[in-house]
């Protein structure tokens, strides 16, 4: 996996390592590409073993840059292949902006993964409404990937999909190319138009009224900012889905990813165990008070 | 620590007072590092102590709502106080950790793990409540799972002296919490101070081989009936003179109904966020994370350090924090204590040592404030209802 002209890594393997849960491993950029202004995409090779570990649709790493912090991000590439860990991000803040600026061939390293996942499983023979807003689509497009491979496994499939501008819309090719799909609605909007943009314009959950979809045998994934998702969640109950059937993904502070900080509590749940991904119903109560 | 409970009729045994130092010495010739109360700044902190004569002897202790004084009287009391700003989770969770160092080398970095050696320690004249304590945090940092493994470490490498209470501060409430004053398991010897005329005397209890093998090689002997007795009622008294109590009946459901109360924009209104309360209690567990890079920048710390949920940092993600109002960290703290706690590790958060009322900066008392919590009126009226909803006489 080394690179010959590259300093040898040497990572701690012994299990019984003493700071071993919070231990991350190497990666190396193999390719770094701005998807957006805003937001990159790394795809990452482990140094010290052939394979990323399995990871399921939802998941996040704790992602650390050399001498800057260590964030959550979650995992955004095809659960299938293992021999790349693919990384979406938005550059926000310190260890954000550090992180895009890494080039092929740096380094950068990674625990995980951690957390809950989206159902796929559980939503067999369902229909599927997934619907993110901006960064929302990154860790979706993991759910996406293993849907699409097992497309025969679901009833309806849409994808509703919403940014800021056009030029926000993450996953452009992609979209495109899942649009062409005959067994697959993508509807794609912006809140504001720009240049020769001639699409939906409007929020996301406009889009929600007219999707095609069973509401009664429909589960719902959803992931964007946390308003985003309240109001998405009403649109879809408002068109019968029950919010048994509804799953959002939260974000909250995470400094261990571990369950053994506290930073990412949440009314009794810990995020980054009983989460990111939630049951609705689960958290609904929590969602619609201010400052939990 | 081998967990064992107690076994039962065994009969209690005693250790003259004049023997006691014996204890240590014995301790100490088993490569155990003792820690234990000792008097420092005017307060009972934990530190290393060699001799019994390093212990707060003859000291007593006033708390109140944000109050804390040490007395000295003539008497040889070795344990006449109750606890003080520190606990024994300092040890066992460090309020500051390297976790690993990050060593830059031409673009890359490799990570080398940090050797940590966790080294035999005997903690001398733990509490029930801090016995307590412990155990809760045994579920935090060992049932998950992920364990902590520094915790995980240190706890095994454990020797425990533990004491039943013989006074209750005038902030404890741990017979409230079930957490106290009797020590009732998770010991290798426990011991209660009596003084009775010329008498000084300790009985002992044995919780573990451990405890047993080092009690036989001090001079000690079976206690009599009487002497056990007034050991017995030593403890009785403590717990019947404690003052504080909380009413822990449905309190989960209470608080979880409580969350739009008024009395939080009441406590908002003293409560100064400076996280006293969460240092200072034996169960809080929160933590951050810190990356330190030397001058040359070639080597990058990752250090663990205690947190608190009182900042506004804690619970900062882009965009702002969580928990931008005093109000809404106040209630996070309380509620996460007595209540989410309970279905996180089902058991409270709190043994009622009484810490975060008496080092408050501005007395805020986590008992009064959840029998406010409990009055279902408004909060000019609150004070008055919580007295006839709490009897303080029924502990
Ligand atoms: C489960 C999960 C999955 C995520 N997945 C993605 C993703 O796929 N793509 C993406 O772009 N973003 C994702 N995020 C958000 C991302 O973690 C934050 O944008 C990032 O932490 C911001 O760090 P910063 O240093 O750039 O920002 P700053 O504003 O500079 O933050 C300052 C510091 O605050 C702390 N901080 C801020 N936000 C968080 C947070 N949410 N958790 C922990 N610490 C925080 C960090 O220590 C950071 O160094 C995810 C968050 C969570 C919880
Ligand atoms: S309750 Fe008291 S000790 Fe705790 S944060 Fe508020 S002022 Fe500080
Ligand atoms: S909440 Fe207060 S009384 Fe309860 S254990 Fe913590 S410091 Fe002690
Ligand atoms: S991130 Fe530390 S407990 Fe969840």
């Amino acid at each position: 996996m080394l690179m010959s002209d590259a300093p040898s890594i040497t990572a701690p393997t012994a299990s019984d390592r003493i700071s071993d849960p919070m231990l991350p491993s190497p990666y190396r950029v193999q390719r770094a590409r701005w998807d957006t202004d805003d937001t990159f995409s790394l795809e990452l090779v482990p140094l010290d073993s052939d394979d990323i570990p399995h990871f399921a649709p939802g998941q996040f790493n704790m992602v650390y840059v050399y001498g800057v912090g260590e964030i959550p991000i979650s995992i955004s590439g095809d659960p299938t292949r293992r021999d790349l860990l693919v990384h979406t991000t938005r550059a926000v803040g310190t260890v954000t902006r550090a992180m895009s600026k890494l080039r092929v061939e740096d380094m950068l390293a990674a625990r995980g993964p951690y957390g809950t996942a989206w159902p796929v499983a559980e939503a067999h023979q369902k229909d599927i409404v997934i619907v993110a807003g901006g960064i929302g689509l990154a860790p979706l497009r993991p759910a996406m990937y293993h849907i699409m491979a097992h497309r025969e496994q679901y009833g309806r499939v849409v994808l509703l999909y919403g940014a800021r501008t056009p030029g926000d819309v993450l996953y452009r090719k992609q979209l495109e190319q899942w649009r062409a799909h005959f067994d697959l609605d993508v509807f794609v909007t912006v809140d504001r138009a720009t240049g020769s943009w001639r699409g939906s314009v409007g929020l996301v959950t406009s889009l929600i009224g007219r999707a095609p979809f069973d509401p009664l045998n429909t589960v719902a994934l959803v992931c964007g900012p946390e308003v985003m998702m309240r109001f998405t969640t009403m649109g879809l109950e408002k068109r019968g889905v029950d919010t048994k059937n509804i799953y959002v993904s939260l974000e909250r502070n995470m400094k261990c990813a571990i369950r053994l900080c506290g930073h990412c509590q949440f009314g009794s749940t810990f995020v980054c165990k009983d989460g990111p991904v939630f049951r609705y119903s689960q958290v609904q109560s929590l969602l619609t008070k201010w400052e939990v | 620590m081998v967990k064992i409970s107690r076994r039962e009729g065994r009969a209690a045994q005693l250790i003259e007072h004049h023997d006691f130092q014996s204890l240590f010495d014995v301790l100490k010739a088993k490569k155990y590092r003792l820690i234990g109360p000792t008097v420092r700044d005017g307060s009972v902190v934990y530190d290393e102590v060699a001799r019994v004569d390093d212990l707060p002897v003859g000291y007593s202790d006033e708390q109140e709502k944000g109050s804390y004084r040490l007395n000295k009287s003539d008497d040889h009391r070795l344990f006449g106080y109750g606890v003080g700003p520190h606990s024994w989770k300092k040890f066992l969770f460090p309020p500051a950790v390297r976790l690993w160092q990050a060593r830059r080398d031409d673009g890359s970095f490799q990570i080398i793990p940090e050797d940590y050696h966790a080294e035999p320690l005997a903690l001398i004249g733990v509490r029930a409540c801090e016995l307590n304590a412990i155990a809760i945090q045994d579920r935090v940092f060992l049932d998950g799972e992920y364990r902590d493994p520094i915790y995980a470490a240190q706890r095994e490498k454990l020797f425990v002296l533990a004491v039943n209470c013989g006074q209750a501060g005038n902030t404890c409430f741990c017979a409230s919490m079930h957490a106290g004053p009797r020590v009732t398991g998770q010991f290798d010897l426990a011991v209660t101070e009596v003084i009775n005329g010329e008498s000084h005397y300790f009985t002992v209890e044995v919780g573990s081989p451990r405890g047993e093998e080092v009690l036989s090689e001090v001079p000690h002997r079976p206690a009599s009936g009487e002497e056990k007795a007034l050991a017995n009622q030593i403890i009785t008294q403590t717990a019947a003179s404690m003052k504080r109590s909380i009413d822990t009946r449905g309190i989960k459901q209470r608080l979880y109904a409580s969350f739009e109360h008024p009395q939080w924009d009441d406590i908002a209104a003293r409560c100064l966020a400076c996280g006293n309360c969460t240092q200072v209690c034996p169960t809080c567990f929160c933590s951050t994370v810190e990356d330190v890079t030397d001058l040359s920048g070639n080597t990058a710390d990752r250090w663990r350090k205690w947190d608190s949920c009182f900042t506004t940092d804690f619970s900062y993600i882009v965009g702002g924090s969580i928990r931008s109002s005093v109000k809404s960290r106040y209630r996070q703290w309380m509620t996460h204590k007595l209540a989410t706690w309970i279905e996180q590790f089902g058991t409270s958060g709190c043994v009622g040592c009484g810490r975060c009322i008496t080092w408050c900066p501005v007395g805020i008392d986590i008992t009064e404030e959840i029998a406010a919590l409990r009055a279902e009126k408004q909060p000019a009226t609150a004070v008055e209802a919580a007295k006839e909803d709490v009897s303080y006489a029924d502990v």
